[in-house]
């Protein structure tokens, strides 16, 4: 009975409010992230122990944190679908991971490059970027199993699966990964651990954490749309949806 | 609405036994299911010092991570039995479509599939160590966390092997799955060894290593049998 | 509620006789005074791989009722049938069993269920009598009060009690699947092509078997290519799919 009183969480509709927010997200996004890269890359000042290598924060932790969380909201949405038989939100789960494995490659390439004038080397079994590597696994897993079926609706009810299993290890992998590294290292400390900050490195760095926030909603946005139209691609509104983009094209 | 008269209940220990016994059964008749994960194990573990020279101190500093590490393979090689059969004759629906609960079900699959796997893999574990010239005082540690790791293991990988089975070329994909998660458990177990060769007492992997056992134990049979109404839709 | 729901999906003709409906109300046990369905489903939706196999099918499967769901290939009727059983979930729709949510009663509903599918669910390590009982077991039967042999020569299967089931021809291995409904409790049978490599004489057998079983009070719902011989056109329901290709390309 449940299953009929949310009005459907309707496709259509929610096609359609994803399209109208995309104007204003790509708006401020470009806003936050134009005056948030300048602001950090020419007007912050430098580190006074790693000098302007230090730069590559404003990009790394955005990064970093934006992987975790992502993964997080994929996992409340299969959570979601799983409880509530929510379609959309396999849509959205879906939409998610390609994003998520993409920011946490970038968080682990720019970890790298930090590394390199930091400790000599391009790669360390630092704990933070072990469990990146891990991260970057599982979502690996969690794309390639949702591409393994065709139907796209086992797909995300598998991956949906598979996204809960991920985040109750994801901590225990975390810690793991942590006690591992202090026990292995001794006494290196991370130098990736929390800067003190100074408010004028901080106003540029939530400027790109925030412009990094609204670009990855876009992205998102935009992949969910496109998700649910393939989803829903015999129902009627697609298709007259499909006809009349065609027919504007052949104009 | 006249009840017919309802099919006599199986009590769940009943239910458990009968799934564990026609698995068990199988096994041993056709046991190739049985031999050929512990010759990967064994040929394994013997490529090392090939690979790495036969040096006993570099072997002896090296050798548990090398056994875990064939362990969690050889684990991953016998994974796909547990459903793979099952599912392509049917008689996976068949149990899926009986009253019993799914999670007992799965469980004594389970259970069934670490005795056919896990249990010569522990067995045959401190013959390759002795290869490896293992440190003396770890010979104990080596047993406990394969004891309680090798189970996770099961328990763990059968959630992957219940995502992918119904998949045609799953094999691959089924490690990707699966051993991102077997990580915490090396990571204990060849600690726990390494402080036992220290001679320093090892209780608290131990401890975190059954953590992972009681929570795979009590978590991990549902995630499968949702798994695998999935994979048999 | 759910009538006043938008109907996005192109309607499709799942033609119907007897009683299923396609665009029938809910049904309401208290206004006909009639034993409620002992199976039914509303407002079944199923797409396979972007494709619509069926759209707002109705059922209702009563006691003593024998129900042929008919179609040609790819039209959906092994789909219907996995849904009916609640191996597959519906895009849209539910299946009551006794008017409960088959979800939400599954091991009562598995008891009085018997579902045979394409595959037969024998293992070949194990002899056709091992199959047998472990099947016979897990669905329920008290092991020791049943005659797995007798069973087995029911299905003219004897002299093969104790040869490995890998050793049988696919004939046999459906032969031992089907000894199963010889001792079943459930009321319901959901059967997939039950005749497929069965010959003449075993055919007849088992329409016997129907027979009686819905004389008991069950209901039988099966898909086959040929006819059922020995009942009569009334008693046979039909439910069939039509066969639609929907695509957008042309």
């Amino acid at each position: 009975m449940w299953k009929w009183l949310h009005p459907y969480a309707n496709p259509e509709v929610s096609y359609h409010f994803a399209g109208r927010m995309l104007p204003w997200l790509s708006a401020l996004a470009a806003l936050f992230l134009s005056i948030g890269i300048v602001w950090a890359l020419a007007f912050a000042p430098a580190d006074y122990q790693q000098g302007d290598s230090f730069r590559i924060f404003y990009l790394h932790v955005p990064a970093a944190s934006l992987s975790m969380g992502i993964y997080l909201g994929m996992a409340i949405a299969a959570f979601t679908s799983m409880v509530w038989q929510f379609k959309l939100a396999d849509a959205s789960a879906a939409a998610m991971a390609p994003v998520g494995a993409v920011f946490t490659a970038i968080a682990l390439f720019t970890g790298a490059a930090w590394g390199k004038p930091m400790w000599g080397t391009w790669w360390i079994w630092d704990a933070r970027l072990t469990s990146e590597l891990i991260l970057l696994f599982l979502y690996l897993g969690v794309i390639a199993l949702h591409s393994a079926f065709e139907d796209k609706n086992l797909a995300g009810k598998a991956a949906g699966i598979l996204t809960l299993v991920g985040v109750i290890n994801l901590p225990i992998i975390k810690y793991s990964v942590e006690w591992w590294n202090t026990l292995h290292q001794g006494s290196t400390i991370s130098k990736l651990g929390k800067p003190s900050m100074t408010a004028d490195m901080l106003w540029p760095f939530l400027f790109c954490f925030i412009g990094f926030i609204l670009l990855v909603t876009l992205v998102i946005c935009i992949r969910f749309r496109s998700e649910v139209l393939s989803r829903n691609s015999i129902r009627p509104w697609v298709r007259t949806l499909v006809s009349t983009q065609l027919a504007a094209t052949e104009k | 609405m006249n009840q017919p008269k309802t099919p006599h209940n199986l009590s769940y220990r009943s239910v458990f036994s009968l799934v564990l016994k026609r698995d068990l059964t199988i096994a041993l008749r056709h046991k190739d299911d049985i031999i050929n994960p512990i010759l990967f194990f064994i040929i394994v573990v013997t490529l090392f010092p090939l690979g790495i020279g036969p040096e006993a101190q570099t072997l002896s500093r090296i050798a548990p991570g090398i056994i875990w590490v064939a362990a969690l393979l050889a684990t991953l090689l016998s994974l796909d039995r547990l459903f793979k059969s099952d599912h392509s004759d049917g008689s996976l629906e068949q149990m899926l479509l009986s009253p019993q609960p799914i999670f007992i079900l799965v469980l004594a699959k389970i259970v069934a599939h670490w005795i056919i796997t896990g249990l010569p893999l522990i067995l045959i574990a401190p013959l390759l160590a002795v290869l490896l010239h293992f440190n003396e005082q770890s010979y104990g540690a080596l047993m406990l966390t394969l004891l309680l790791g090798t189970p996770v293991l099961s328990l763990l990988g059968a959630i992957g092997v219940a995502l992918t089975v119904g998949i045609k070329k799953g094999g691959v994909l089924l490690s990707l799955l699966v051993l991102p998660l077997y990580i915490p458990v090396l990571i204990f177990a060849t600690s726990a060894i390494d402080t036992a060769a220290l001679g320093l007492p090892y209780s608290g992997q131990l401890a975190i290593i059954a953590a992972l056992f009681f929570g795979s134990l009590t978590l991990a049979p549902f995630a499968v049998g949702a798994a695998l109404k999935v994979s048999t839709n | 509620m759910y009538r006043n729901k938008k109907r996005e999906l192109i309607p499709l003709s799942a033609t119907n006789t007897d009683n299923v409906n396609v665009d029938s109300t809910p049904i309401e046990s208290e206004q006909v005074n009639m034993p409620p369905p002992l199976l039914s489903a509303t407002n079944l939706t199923c797409i396979r791989e972007e494709r619509l196999l069926f759209d707002q099918l109705t059922i209702a499967i009563n006691a003593g009722d024998i129900v042929q769901v008919e179609g040609p290939n790819g039209s959906g009727k092994t789909s219907l049938l996995r849904i009916l059983a609640g191996l597959s979930q519906p895009y849209e729709g539910e299946v009551l069993f006794n008017e409960h949510a088959i979800a939400t009663c599954r091991e009562e509903f598995h008891q009085h269920l018997l579902y045979l599918g394409h595959l037969p669910g024998v293992k070949g390590e194990m002899s056709a009598q091992e199959n047998l009982a472990f099947n016979l077991a897990l669905h329920g039967a008290s092991d020791k009060s049943i005659n797995t042999e007798a069973t087995l020569a029911e299905v003219n299967l004897t002299g093969f009690e104790d040869s490995l089931a890998s050793h049988l021809s696919a004939g046999q291995h459906r032969r031992i699947s089907l000894a199963r409904l010889y001792q079943s409790n459930a009321r319901i049978w959901i059967l997939d092509e039950p005749f497929t490599a069965i010959d003449k004489q075993g055919v007849h057998a088992l329409e016997q078997l129907f027979k009686a079983h819905i004389a008991k009070g069950g209901c039988v719902v099966l898909t086959t290519h040929q006819d059922l011989l020995t009942f009569s056109e009334q008693q046979v329901k039909k439910i069939t799919l039509d066969y639609t290709f929907d695509s957008y390309d042309e």
